[in-house]
């Protein structure tokens, strides 16, 4: 059996922040599933990947959340608690500063969500048909 | 005619690669060949069951006099932070293969995610070789 090389264990880490960011996930959580001691981890992490297990994490949860802003309506808070960060103070601070606009600006530079949104044709169909006045009015209670 | 026949993943150890690519994955041992003439090269290949014109060769990193040293380690090296290679699949259903892969123990990086292309999940195998799993949507009529 040859084992792998010690990366394959940050690499283990670093692949819990891209499969579970949604959840209150840390860096103590990311060392021990590299199996070192959060201190070691750190440095190690560093040096493997060219920036700490911290801001690894952080930007993958602003990448979710910047996607999130694009692709959905979704309110702020909705979208800070929904890639696992708990202030939606530090959420809009750090957003800033990474993408140099609040996180609603940010939004309001691309077209609404609903643009995107692939609604199935039997919906925009049904959902879509407008209604005239006249609906109804022959079984309506005669208003005389 | 060219056709693709077979491609290559690097991997640390080809006997726990053949454990992950058949118990968990599922696949099947195409060849499996030690070559004592050849310093025991070992030509290993595993493809899905029912894809007969294809393979996955798992190459093991050879030392000298193939590849020297330092590099056999720099492989070594990026292999094991997931930047060697990616092969994709695609599945009838995703989220099906998700959970029956996940049952075997298989580590997943992406879980299922709705995409403007299909719904779309990843794992590694051991060695830290990077494969997605995706169902493609078919293209939506207007």
């Amino acid at each position: 059996m040859v084992f792998a090389p010690p990366a394959r264990h940050l690499l283990r880490a670093k692949d819990l922040a891209d499969a579970r960011y949604f959840e209150p996930l840390d860096v103590d959580d990311m060392a021990r599933a590299a199996g070192l001691s959060r201190a070691h981890f750190s440095r190690e992490f560093r040096r493997a990947f060219g920036e700490s297990p911290h801001a690894y994490l952080l930007t993958r949860r602003l990448e979710r959340a910047a996607a999130l802003l694009r692709l959905t309506d979704r309110s702020v808070a909705d979208v800070c608690f929904s890639v696992g960060l708990q202030s939606v103070g530090s959420f809009t601070t750090s957003f800033t500063r990474t993408y140099g606009v609040s996180p609603l600006a940010y939004r309001a530079t691309f077209p609404p969500a609903a643009a995107y949104a692939v609604v199935p044709s039997c919906v925009v169909r049904a959902y879509g048909r407008p209604q005239r006045s006249t609906f109804r009015e022959d079984s309506a209670p005669a208003r005389d | 005619m060219i056709k693709i026949a077979a491609a290559q993943l690097w991997v640390h150890d080809q006997d726990e690669a053949l454990a992950f690519y058949t118990q968990r994955l599922g696949w099947e041992v195409r060849t499996d060949v030690t070559l004592a003439e050849m310093g025991n090269f070992r030509w290993l290949t595993v493809a899905p069951a029912g894809q007969e014109e294809i393979a996955v060769v798992l190459m093991a990193i050879p030392g000298p006099p193939v590849f020297e040293p330092e590099t056999s380690e720099q492989v070594r090296q990026l292999m094991a932070k997931g930047t060697a290679g990616t092969v994709f699949l695609t599945t009838d259903d995703c989220r099906a293969s998700y959970e029956e892969l996940s049952s075997r123990g298989v580590e997943f990086v992406d879980l299922p995610e709705e995409r403007p292309y299909g719904i779309d999940a990843s794992f590694r195998d051991p060695s830290g070789n990077h494969i997605r799993l995706t169902q493609e949507l078919p293209v939506p009529v207007a």
